[in-house]
């Protein structure tokens, strides 16, 4: 059993040591400032932290340690130089009230990083310009909506909706509802893509953005993008690209060419910045000419004469999302990733990405059911729908058995179009050994259900824990420690 | 090409079997009208030559001045053992603890964090983290709206919180049919007067910061029965090393505390990934946003931790979830667990009292410069505001000179402030260092 540090703690026993205190004790302050008792914490020594925490970093997988093929999660090898670089004592101790006290001076270098990282953005996307304030792929996708709706409320349109296709990840309705609009749900066609005829049906002068992830949830790109992008604007609706799957297209197609007006990135996916378990992420956001003037504050800006500064933004801008510059760290964590590859090494790594995909395809596809048995894009979408019918397998056991080899599960029940889905998205850092290993227990567990689809009620056998009991969690809820 | 593994011979086996000749023809399904129109990025450097030109670049920012700079984010100290731990690659390349079975690290972890920080705050449930300090202020005023059922209108929101927060606030809330009321500070205190004539049925919740953006701490015992009386919500926003020892938000009978946790143990970083906390009383659970995790069994009994209460997120809930976000700051609420593991419940306490101590002396010794008043009337905590017969830049500007970052200019966050510098210190100012800080005021002023 794995105990807390609340259960390991013992009275008296003292961790780091902080500054001595040379100075006498200020007078106390009025006891009804103060609270009645010390707060709760552990009481360890460093010793037991270290050891508690490192016990627990062995409970989990990660890149470094293993295969990661989540859809749409892009978990590729995030190199060790970044947190060299993001680590570097000029970077880490910069006091973010320098941009308050208006001290650019004091803080060039880091002005210059977040001005180059502006300057590979556009011109990845081929948009106009981009903030970097967003902590997030979703925090990104609300700034980009909200840029929206001041888009239309400055011009008096009068809009409730956003439409977004039936394969979209969970955050485009989730951000449409934070900005107040209306969702309407347009559904795919049998190829995967949004369908146009129902898409033109949504389409009306009430509706305010499309939101498109291209290529999409299926990892497959729809040639008709074109053709949306053209309809939408003619109701004066903005298109806003959902950039989680760029890792399939760096050099092959710009948003911006194709008159995608808002675009997120997510640094933590493309550029392979570390995921540290659930965030920090960074989700920067681009804009087309429409939207320039309500980008948020803070922007950086350089004249020869004075080198580079901050710009309080455009009265017409969106105010603030983050403080200062978001992620600042995460950020210069990205543009390393960038400067290491340049131009050839991203379209590689596009490449190399769709190229590990379709490999994985090919050698499952005739294993599996293949909604689309075509060529895909940086990610495949196979079902385990025949599976569950003949066997009781369902997508969620097959996911359970190769944790057991040391393979993170991939993505389950999500694109939710697909019954049973199962999306892999082997990213390009990975081998062929290994994606040879994966797409082999993949077989294995086809067989093993045929066989003997009783077992997979167990897995994972190896695993610090079996199968926890979800609904337990929810029904008597324990969220903290309590003696 | 960097971080790729292929060889001529792998690329040739896999389009081999994908039945293709050249991996190109995979993006055939692109039309060519679509393709990019430029990609003119700079060629690929080895990472020697990009760390030299980071050691270089980080070099142009100067971080070597003995800094009384806080407001909302402070030089701590920061273990060794914090940054060890949550550098093990075993946490910092984990995906979201989505499969349990392969993530029990994360989620006791984030178990220990939910714990010390309702511990810490007197709240009775919070989540895995938010971004920072001011969204979550932001997310603690939709919930007030959600528990209002949608009926309440108004927040009103102290001037004493951090402005930065409150800026944040307005663009979130800016878009929903609802009425943000900043209440302007009197003196560096509440307008309490004012504010209960403003408490009624309209009002979603009222949010504060104690102690205030200003370091002046208040009992707002009276402020929170009036709002109670018309069920309308406390929220209280503050900085998490005062909870050391001022009341916790649970004690003031708040309903919901918001605030920034980097001074748990997070670099400055120009300003982040720092994170935010958000917690709240028990009954309020259901209309917290983020991730939440909880302890179960498994199959064979044994204690698990999984990801709980998912109904109210949006890869479950979608366009009705509680909030938008996914990605939180989750490292950095790693590095807090690990920064008050180790200072533990006596250690925390003292660092607290060490900020408290160490800001009263300096207080004492400015207060005897000519040419310097102390702005607040009430007590402070670890930062004060003082009042110059200088322009703060002047102020500012002349000691940089003497190599002190010497606090925060108020002028561009508080209207009629020219003149006023939020000075701060932490355990890490040593006397001496204080001692020379006034000797150079003096020179100044």
């Amino acid at each position: 059993m794995s105990l807390t540090l609340f259960e390991k703690s013992h009275n008296g026993r003292h961790g780091i040591n902080i500054p001595k205190q040379v100075l006498d004790n200020a007078p106390a302050l009025d006891s009804s400032l103060l609270r009645a008792a010390k707060a709760e914490l552990p009481e360890l020594s460093e010793f037991d932290v270290v050891r508690h925490f490192t016990k627990l970093s062995n409970k989990n997988f990660s890149i470094d340690s293993n295969f990661y093929p989540l859809g749409s999660c892009t978990m590729k090898y995030n190199p060790k130089v970044q947190e060299r670089v993001g680590g570097l004592a000029g970077l880490t101790d910069i006091h973010p009230h320098q941009i308050t006290n208006d001290k650019p001076e004091l803080v060039q270098g880091a002005l210059k990083s977040l001005s180059i990282l502006e300057n590979y953005l556009t011109e990845l996307t081929g948009m106009k310009a981009f903030t970097l304030t967003p902590q997030a792929g979703a925090h990104g996708e609300m700034t980009g909506i909200m840029m929206v709706g001041a888009y239309h409320k400055k011009k008096g349109n009068s809009k409730r909706y956003v439409i977004v296709p039936d394969s979209s990840h969970g955050t485009n309705p989730a951000t449409a509802a934070m900005v107040d609009y209306d969702v309407i749900t347009v559904k795919s066609n049998k190829d995967g893509s949004m369908d146009i005829e129902s898409f033109k049906e949504a389409m009306s002068d009430e509706v305010a953005a499309v939101m498109m992830t291209v290529p999409n949830t299926l990892g497959l790109f729809n040639p008709a993008i074109k053709e949306i992008c053209d309809i939408a604007h003619s109701y004066d609706a903005l298109m806003y690209y959902d950039g989680a799957n760029m890792n399939a297209i760096m050099g092959v197609i710009r948003p911006g060419d194709i008159g995608f007006d808002v675009i997120h990135l997510n640094l933590h996916k493309t550029f392979a910045t570390p995921h540290g378990g659930g965030g920090p992420g960074a989700g920067p956001v681009g804009v087309g000419e429409k939207l320039l003037e309500f980008l948020p504050d803070l922007r950086v800006d350089f004249a020869p004469e004075k080198g580079y500064f901050f710009t309080d933004t455009s009265e017409n801008s969106i105010g603030k999302i983050s403080p200062f510059f978001g992620n600042y760290l995460v950020l210069v964590r990205a543009l390393v990733y960038m400067q290491t590859l340049g131009r050839e090494g991203m379209i590689n790594a596009s490449r190399k990405a769709v190229l590990n995909a379709n490999y994985i395809l090919s050698k499952l596809k005739n294993h599996f059911d293949a909604p689309f048995k075509n060529y895909c894009m940086h990610e495949c979408v196979l079902s385990a729908e025949t599976l569950t019918k003949e066997h009781g397998v369902k997508a969620m056991d097959i996911a359970k058995y190769l944790l057991d080899f040391g393979l993170h599960a991939p993505t389950v029940y999500f694109p939710l179009i697909v019954k049973e889905s199962i999306m892999i998205e082997p990213t390009e850092t990975e081998n062929i050994d290994t994606i040879d290993f994966f797409c082999q227990k993949m077989i294995d567990a086809v067989e093993l259900a045929k066989s003997n689809a009783e077992a997979f009620k167990t897995l994972p056998t190896t695993l610090p824990i079996s199968r926890p009991d979800e609904t337990k969690a929810a029904r008597s809820l324990n969220i903290r420690w309590q003696d | 090409m960097p971080y790729t593994p292929h060889t001529k011979d792998d690329v040739q086996k896999m389009c081999t079997q994908i039945g293709i000749k050249d991996e190109t023809e995979l993006f055939d399904s692109i039309p060519n009208e679509l393709r990019a129109k430029s990609f003119d990025i700079p060629e690929g450097l080895s990472e020697f030559e990009v760390f030299e030109n980071f050691k270089e670049l980080s070099n142009q920012n100067d971080t070597s001045k003995v800094s009384f700079l806080g407001g909302g984010y402070y030089d701590h100290i920061i273990p060794t053992a914090v940054d060890a731990l949550s550098g093990r690659s075993e946490f910092y390349t984990a995906y979201t603890p989505y499969q349990a079975e392969a993530s029990q690290g994360t989620l006791q972890a984030l178990y220990e964090y939910q714990t010390m920080i309702c511990n810490l705050t007197g709240m009775e449930a919070t989540n895995a983290s938010m971004y920072d300090g001011g969204t979550a202020l932001a997310e603690a005023a939709l919930m007030a709206v959600r528990i209002g059922r949608g009926k309440r209108k108004k927040i009103i929101v102290d001037s004493g919180v951090n402005p930065i927060y409150i800026k944040i606030l307005k663009t979130y809330l800016a878009y929903h049919d609802l009425e943000v009321i900043v209440l302007h500070v009197k003196s560096d205190g509440s307008d309490k007067e004012t504010l209960l004539g403003m408490i009624d049925e309209t009002v979603a919740g009222y949010a504060f910061q104690n102690p205030n953006f200003f370091g002046s701490i208040e009992d707002y015992s009276e402020i929170i029965e009036a709002l109670h009386n018309v069920k309308a919500l406390a929220i209280m926003s503050s900085y998490p090393i005062a909870l050391g020892i001022l009341k916790s938000a649970g004690e003031v009978d708040a309903d919901i505390y918001c605030g920034d946790g980097q001074s748990l143990g997070m670099y400055l970083g120009f300003g982040g990934p720092s994170f935010g906390i958000l917690a709240c009383k028990e009954k309020y659970i259901r209309n917290l946003p983020g991730r939440i995790v909880g302890i179960t069994d498994d199959r064979e009994g044994k204690r698990a931790y999984v990801l709980t209460l998912q109904a109210r997120e949006q890869h479950i809930r979608r366009d009705k979830a509680t909030s938008n976000i996914c990605s939180n700051q989750n490292l950095m609420a790693l590095r807090a667990t690990i920064f008050l593991s180790l200072l533990g419940k006596e250690g925390f306490e003292k660092l607290a009292l060490q900020n408290y101590n160490k800001s009263e002396y300096l207080k004492k010794e400015l207060s005897k410069v000519d040419g310097i008043k102390i702005y607040n009337q009430n007590p402070t905590f670890n930062e004060f505001v003082i009042e110059l017969n200088i322009s703060a830049t002047e102020f500012i500007d002349k000691m940089e000179e003497k190599g002190f970052f010497a606090g925060l200019k108020l002028e561009k966050l508080f209207e009629g402030f020219e003149n006023r510098v939020l000075v701060s210190t932490t355990e890490k100012r040593t006397k001496k260092q204080i001692d020379n800080f006034v000797t150079c005021v003096k020179e100044i002023v």
